[in-house]
């Protein structure tokens, strides 16, 4: 189909610049993106009979990495205990 | 607020039947990687490319202190190995648990449905029963009609013989008055002929057939003296 009404992983790696382009980067748009992400992705990994570990495990990995991140100023500066 | 200018029910679409669940969802390997991240790279770099591509961010990131190895990655270390090996160990029971809570639900929703189709079934016997009921009505009507036939005759007949007992009455009336009258009249006849003979019987003519009478006796009991 055309461009704008593709989702992300069908589009190559080329057209990516003009994809941006043409979505909306409106509150409502921005909203309806996440809205859309979030349930494409309970229905493929939660809403299932048979569903894993993997369903929740990729969320908390999500999460730790995303925590690391908020808090490497505090990781990186020296502990005052730490003896060497 | 309802804006009536807004068309409602224009779609095809009904949210019955809902269509079912996937039976399974998306590959993920060792549990956190998706699998087309692997199909992705394998045109390129083949099977080992994605490992290939961790242990070298892992590297990178250790090299650079990008990842801090400080206490929080011991307790990691320590957390992961437990999860893993309680999921290893103790996942299928709880699969197993989670599909019979599943299966529980299904047959009590199968058995409530099989359960509404029963008593459609019947009643829809039932008012078929009923139906056919409702074609033999002709035969109760001719039914009622006999007996109101019947009630009406035997009250005619009735009627009739209370009629004729009251004519036999009044007619037997007037003969046993009649036969009343002439018994009346002959008592009283014959009363008056005993009375009128007595009467004309002179005493003179009473003496005269008392003698008559002795003598008869007396020639009767010579001729009896006689005889014996």
């Amino acid at each position: 189909g055309p461009l704008s009404e593709r989702p992300l992983m069908e589009v190559r790696l080329g057209e990516l610049h003009t994809w941006i382009s043409t979505c909306s980067f409106s509150a409502q748009g921005l909203l309806g993106a996440a809205q859309r992400a979030w349930s494409s992705y309970c229905a493929k990994y939660i809403h299932v009979k048979q569903g894993g570990p993997a369903g929740i495990s990729m969320l908390l990995a999500g999460y730790c990495l995303l925590s690391y991140g908020w808090n490497y100023q505090h990781f990186s500066k020296a502990s005052y205990f730490r003896n060497s | 607020v309802l804006h009536t200018t807004r068309p409602l029910h224009t779609t095809q679409q009904s949210l019955a039947p809902v269509p079912p669940l996937p039976e399974k969802g998306g590959e993920v390997r060792h549990g956190l990687i998706p699998e087309e991240f692997f199909q992705f790279l394998y045109p390129k770099t083949g099977v080992t490319g994605p490992y290939m591509l961790g242990t070298g961010l892992l590297l990178y990131l250790l090299s650079k202190e990008i990842y801090v190895v400080n206490h929080e990655t011991a307790a990691a270390a320590c957390i992961l190995t437990v999860i893993v090996y309680a999921i290893k160990k103790f996942g299928p029971e709880v699969a197993a648990f989670a599909d019979k809570l599943n299966e529980e639900k299904m047959a009590s929703a199968l058995a409530m449905k099989n359960d509404t189709i029963q008593t459609l079934q019947t009643a829809i016997e039932e008012e078929k029963k009923e139906q056919w009921r409702a074609e033999g009505r002709s035969y109760l009507f001719d039914a009622k009609r006999n007996n109101i036939a019947m009630l009406l005759e035997a009250n005619y007949r009735e009627r009739l013989l209370t009629v004729y007992n009251e004519v036999k009455k009044r007619l037997d009336y007037q003969v046993a008055l009649q036969n009343l009258k002439r018994q009346k009249e002959q008592d009283h006849m014959i009363q008056w002929v005993e009375k009128n003979v007595v009467q004309s019987i002179t005493p003179q003519q009473q003496k005269e057939s008392i003698a008559k009478c002795i003598l008869d006796l007396k020639a009767l009991s010579k001729s009896a003296h006689a005889t014996v």
